[in-house]
Protein backbone atom coordinates (compact mmCIF):
# COMPACT_ATOMS: atom_id res chain seq x y z
CA UNK A 1 0.00 0.00 0.00
CA UNK A 2 1.21 3.22 -1.76
CA UNK A 3 2.05 6.24 1.24
CA UNK A 4 0.15 9.39 -0.14
CA UNK A 5 2.16 12.59 -0.14
CA UNK A 6 0.62 15.64 0.51
CA UNK A 7 1.93 19.08 -0.17
CA UNK A 8 1.20 21.94 2.51
CA UNK A 9 2.87 24.96 1.76
CA UNK A 10 6.58 24.47 2.29
CA UNK A 11 6.13 21.29 3.94
CA UNK A 12 4.91 17.57 2.89
CA UNK A 13 3.05 15.23 4.92
CA UNK A 14 2.71 11.57 4.79
CA UNK A 15 0.46 9.44 6.59
CA UNK A 16 0.31 5.90 7.14
CA UNK A 17 -2.98 4.51 6.14
CA UNK A 18 -2.62 0.93 7.52
CA UNK A 19 0.36 -1.38 8.29
CA UNK A 20 3.44 -1.41 5.88
CA UNK A 21 5.40 -3.62 4.28
CA UNK A 22 9.31 -3.50 3.65
CA UNK A 23 8.34 -2.80 0.24
CA UNK A 24 6.31 0.09 1.16
CA UNK A 25 8.37 1.79 3.36
CA UNK A 26 11.63 1.48 1.03
CA UNK A 27 9.10 3.54 -1.54
CA UNK A 28 8.03 5.75 1.08
CA UNK A 29 11.80 6.63 1.65
CA UNK A 30 12.51 7.37 -2.31
CA UNK A 31 9.28 8.99 -2.92
CA UNK A 32 9.50 11.24 0.21
CA UNK A 33 13.23 12.40 -1.27
CA UNK A 34 12.31 13.15 -4.26
CA UNK A 35 9.16 15.26 -3.13
CA UNK A 36 11.36 17.20 -1.55
CA UNK A 37 14.09 17.65 -3.91
CA UNK A 38 11.42 18.72 -6.38
CA UNK A 39 9.48 20.70 -4.03
CA UNK A 40 12.06 22.24 -2.36
CA UNK A 41 10.31 21.48 1.43
CA UNK A 42 11.83 22.73 4.56
CA UNK A 43 10.40 20.53 6.47
CA UNK A 44 8.48 16.95 6.03
CA UNK A 45 5.76 15.45 8.77
CA UNK A 46 5.25 11.34 8.50
CA UNK A 47 2.62 10.22 10.47
CA UNK A 48 2.60 7.18 11.55
CA UNK A 49 -0.73 6.64 13.42
CA UNK A 50 -1.93 3.88 11.39
CA UNK A 51 1.53 1.94 12.38
CA UNK A 52 0.73 -1.13 13.70
CA UNK A 53 4.38 -2.49 14.88
CA UNK A 54 7.53 -0.97 14.77
CA UNK A 55 10.04 -3.21 14.29
CA UNK A 56 13.71 -2.63 13.95
CA UNK A 57 13.20 -2.33 9.45
CA UNK A 58 10.74 0.04 9.97
CA UNK A 59 12.31 2.39 12.67
CA UNK A 60 15.77 1.93 10.46
CA UNK A 61 13.91 3.58 7.59
CA UNK A 62 12.05 6.06 9.41
CA UNK A 63 15.81 7.39 10.69
CA UNK A 64 16.87 6.97 6.81
CA UNK A 65 14.46 9.18 5.88
CA UNK A 66 15.03 11.69 8.27
CA UNK A 67 18.76 11.98 8.05
CA UNK A 68 18.59 12.05 4.01
CA UNK A 69 16.21 14.71 4.34
CA UNK A 70 18.29 16.71 6.77
CA UNK A 71 21.27 16.52 3.94
CA UNK A 72 18.97 18.09 1.97
CA UNK A 73 18.42 20.91 4.49
CA UNK A 74 14.70 20.04 5.53
CA UNK A 75 13.92 19.02 8.76
CA UNK A 76 11.31 15.78 8.89
CA UNK A 77 9.04 15.28 12.31
CA UNK A 78 7.42 11.59 13.23
CA UNK A 79 4.22 12.21 14.58
CA UNK A 80 1.79 9.47 16.11
CA UNK A 81 3.93 6.49 17.51
CA UNK A 82 0.46 5.33 19.60
CA UNK A 83 1.98 4.52 23.47
CA UNK A 84 1.53 0.82 23.19
CA UNK A 85 4.33 0.95 20.15
CA UNK A 86 6.64 3.23 22.17
CA UNK A 87 6.58 0.83 24.42
CA UNK A 88 7.32 -2.28 22.52
CA UNK A 89 10.05 -0.11 20.49
CA UNK A 90 11.62 0.10 23.70
CA UNK A 91 11.67 -3.22 25.05
CA UNK A 92 13.07 -4.15 21.73
CA UNK A 93 15.51 -1.80 22.19
CA UNK A 94 15.34 0.48 19.09
CA UNK A 95 15.38 4.37 19.67
CA UNK A 96 14.67 7.19 17.18
CA UNK A 97 17.88 9.04 18.08
CA UNK A 98 18.50 12.43 16.50
CA UNK A 99 14.82 12.41 14.79
CA UNK A 100 12.41 14.98 15.75
CA UNK A 101 9.36 13.02 17.11
CA UNK A 102 6.22 14.66 17.80
CA UNK A 103 2.62 14.02 19.43
CA UNK A 104 0.39 14.14 16.18
CA UNK A 105 -0.28 16.03 13.67
CA UNK A 106 -0.87 19.71 14.96
CA UNK A 107 1.78 19.12 17.35
CA UNK A 108 4.30 18.42 14.37
CA UNK A 109 3.02 21.27 12.49
CA UNK A 110 3.91 23.60 15.23
CA UNK A 111 7.23 22.16 15.95
CA UNK A 112 8.08 23.24 12.02
CA UNK A 113 6.58 26.50 12.14
CA UNK A 114 8.46 27.21 15.50
CA UNK A 115 11.63 25.67 13.61
CA UNK A 116 10.80 28.32 10.47
CA UNK A 117 9.41 30.69 12.35
CA UNK A 118 12.02 33.14 11.55
CA UNK A 119 11.77 32.52 7.77
CA UNK A 120 8.36 33.45 7.30
CA UNK B 1 -16.80 -23.69 19.41
CA UNK B 2 -13.16 -23.98 20.40
CA UNK B 3 -11.00 -21.29 18.41
CA UNK B 4 -8.29 -22.96 16.03
CA UNK B 5 -5.56 -24.54 17.88
CA UNK B 6 -2.76 -23.56 15.84
CA UNK B 7 -2.61 -20.72 12.82
CA UNK B 8 0.39 -21.14 10.52
CA UNK B 9 2.07 -18.39 8.45
CA UNK B 10 4.21 -19.28 5.59
CA UNK B 11 6.86 -16.92 5.33
CA UNK B 12 7.93 -15.97 1.84
CA UNK B 13 8.37 -12.33 1.57
CA UNK B 14 8.62 -9.25 3.60
CA UNK B 15 4.43 -9.27 2.68
CA UNK B 16 3.94 -12.28 4.99
CA UNK B 17 5.61 -10.96 7.93
CA UNK B 18 2.69 -8.10 8.05
CA UNK B 19 0.13 -10.61 7.33
CA UNK B 20 2.07 -13.00 10.01
CA UNK B 21 2.21 -10.67 12.77
CA UNK B 22 -1.56 -9.00 12.09
CA UNK B 23 -2.58 -13.02 12.45
CA UNK B 24 -0.75 -13.16 16.18
CA UNK B 25 -2.41 -9.52 17.54
CA UNK B 26 -5.51 -11.36 16.37
CA UNK B 27 -4.92 -14.67 18.11
CA UNK B 28 -3.64 -12.56 21.06
CA UNK B 29 -6.52 -10.48 21.54
CA UNK B 30 -8.62 -13.32 21.33
CA UNK B 31 -6.85 -15.24 24.07
CA UNK B 32 -7.43 -11.96 26.09
CA UNK B 33 -3.97 -10.26 26.10
CA UNK B 34 -4.43 -6.58 26.29
CA UNK B 35 -3.63 -4.44 23.58
CA UNK B 36 -0.09 -3.65 24.79
CA UNK B 37 0.33 -7.11 24.85
CA UNK B 38 -0.28 -8.19 21.60
CA UNK B 39 1.37 -5.00 20.15
CA UNK B 40 4.68 -6.75 22.37
CA UNK B 41 3.73 -9.85 20.35
CA UNK B 42 3.07 -9.10 17.15
CA UNK B 43 6.65 -6.71 17.08
CA UNK B 44 8.29 -10.27 18.26
CA UNK B 45 6.65 -12.07 15.80
CA UNK B 46 7.52 -8.93 12.78
CA UNK B 47 11.34 -9.52 13.99
CA UNK B 48 11.18 -12.87 13.95
CA UNK B 49 9.95 -13.21 10.53
CA UNK B 50 11.84 -10.58 9.36
CA UNK B 51 14.68 -13.08 10.41
CA UNK B 52 13.25 -15.79 8.60
CA UNK B 53 13.44 -13.67 4.90
CA UNK B 54 17.01 -12.21 5.79
CA UNK B 55 18.42 -15.43 6.65
CA UNK B 56 16.72 -18.57 5.44
CA UNK B 57 15.10 -16.53 2.62
CA UNK B 58 11.46 -18.51 3.40
CA UNK B 59 10.11 -20.45 6.41
CA UNK B 60 6.60 -20.66 8.91
CA UNK B 61 5.09 -19.06 11.51
CA UNK B 62 3.04 -21.51 13.71
CA UNK B 63 0.80 -19.81 16.60
CA UNK B 64 -0.29 -21.83 18.86
CA UNK B 65 -2.57 -21.61 22.36
CA UNK B 66 -0.60 -23.20 24.89
CA UNK B 67 -1.71 -23.96 28.78
CA UNK B 68 0.38 -23.92 31.89
CA UNK B 69 -1.16 -25.20 35.15
CA UNK B 70 -3.46 -22.19 35.69
CA UNK B 71 -2.23 -19.90 32.92
CA UNK B 72 -3.14 -19.57 29.31
CA UNK B 73 -0.80 -18.24 26.82
CA UNK B 74 0.51 -18.20 23.11
CA UNK B 75 3.40 -19.48 21.67
CA UNK B 76 5.15 -18.10 18.62
CA UNK B 77 7.29 -21.03 16.92
CA UNK B 78 9.26 -19.68 13.76
CA UNK B 79 11.11 -22.17 11.99
CA UNK B 80 13.24 -22.29 8.55
CA UNK B 81 15.11 -24.54 6.72
CA UNK B 82 18.35 -21.71 5.89
CA UNK B 83 22.05 -21.72 6.95
CA UNK B 84 21.52 -21.61 10.69
CA UNK B 85 23.29 -19.91 13.15
CA UNK B 86 26.82 -21.07 14.03
CA UNK B 87 27.13 -19.44 17.02
CA UNK B 88 23.94 -18.86 19.07
CA UNK B 89 25.46 -16.99 21.73
CA UNK B 90 26.81 -14.50 19.76
CA UNK B 91 23.77 -14.00 17.69
CA UNK B 92 21.75 -13.12 21.23
CA UNK B 93 23.89 -10.31 22.19
CA UNK B 94 22.68 -6.82 21.24
CA UNK B 95 24.24 -5.14 18.14
CA UNK B 96 25.26 -8.45 16.56
CA UNK B 97 24.27 -8.82 12.70
CA UNK B 98 25.30 -10.30 10.16
CA UNK B 99 22.45 -9.21 7.57
CA UNK B 100 22.90 -5.63 7.74
CA UNK B 101 19.92 -5.16 9.96
CA UNK B 102 20.11 -3.22 13.11
CA UNK B 103 21.29 -6.36 15.01
CA UNK B 104 18.74 -6.13 17.96
CA UNK B 105 16.67 -8.71 16.36
CA UNK B 106 16.90 -12.12 18.65
CA UNK B 107 17.94 -10.35 22.34
CA UNK B 108 14.91 -7.68 21.67
CA UNK B 109 12.30 -10.53 20.76
CA UNK B 110 13.74 -12.32 24.10
CA UNK B 111 13.00 -9.07 26.02
CA UNK B 112 9.67 -8.53 24.26
CA UNK B 113 8.22 -12.10 25.24
CA UNK B 114 8.14 -14.65 28.52
CA UNK B 115 10.31 -17.73 27.50
CA UNK B 116 12.57 -17.54 24.59
CA UNK B 117 13.95 -20.97 22.97
CA UNK B 118 15.86 -21.07 20.13
CA UNK B 119 17.72 -23.98 18.35
CA UNK B 120 19.84 -23.90 15.14
CA UNK B 121 21.99 -26.59 13.30
CA UNK B 122 24.10 -25.05 10.86
CA UNK B 123 23.21 -26.32 7.54
CA UNK B 124 19.97 -27.29 8.93
CA UNK B 125 17.94 -24.74 9.83
CA UNK B 126 16.95 -22.46 12.80
CA UNK B 127 13.71 -22.47 15.08
CA UNK B 128 12.72 -19.94 17.38
CA UNK B 129 9.94 -20.47 19.73
CA UNK B 130 8.73 -17.69 21.95
CA UNK B 131 5.54 -17.66 24.18
CA UNK B 132 3.69 -14.94 26.10
CA UNK B 133 1.64 -15.75 29.31
CA UNK B 134 -1.28 -14.11 29.90
CA UNK B 135 -1.37 -12.04 33.40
Amino acid sequence: MEVPILKQGQYLIATFQAALSDADLNQLRSGLVQQVVKLRSRGVIVDVTAMDVMDSFASRTLREIAHMIRLRGAVTVIVGIQPEVAFAMVQLGLTLEDVATALDLEEGLAYLNQKFKNTH
Amino acid sequence: MAPAPEIGVAINSDQDIVLARQKGRAKAVELGFSSGDATLIATAISELARNIVAYAGKGRITLKVVNGLNRQGISVVASDDGPGIPDIRQALRDGFSTSGSLGLGLPGVRRLMDEFEITSQPGRGTTVVVKKWRP
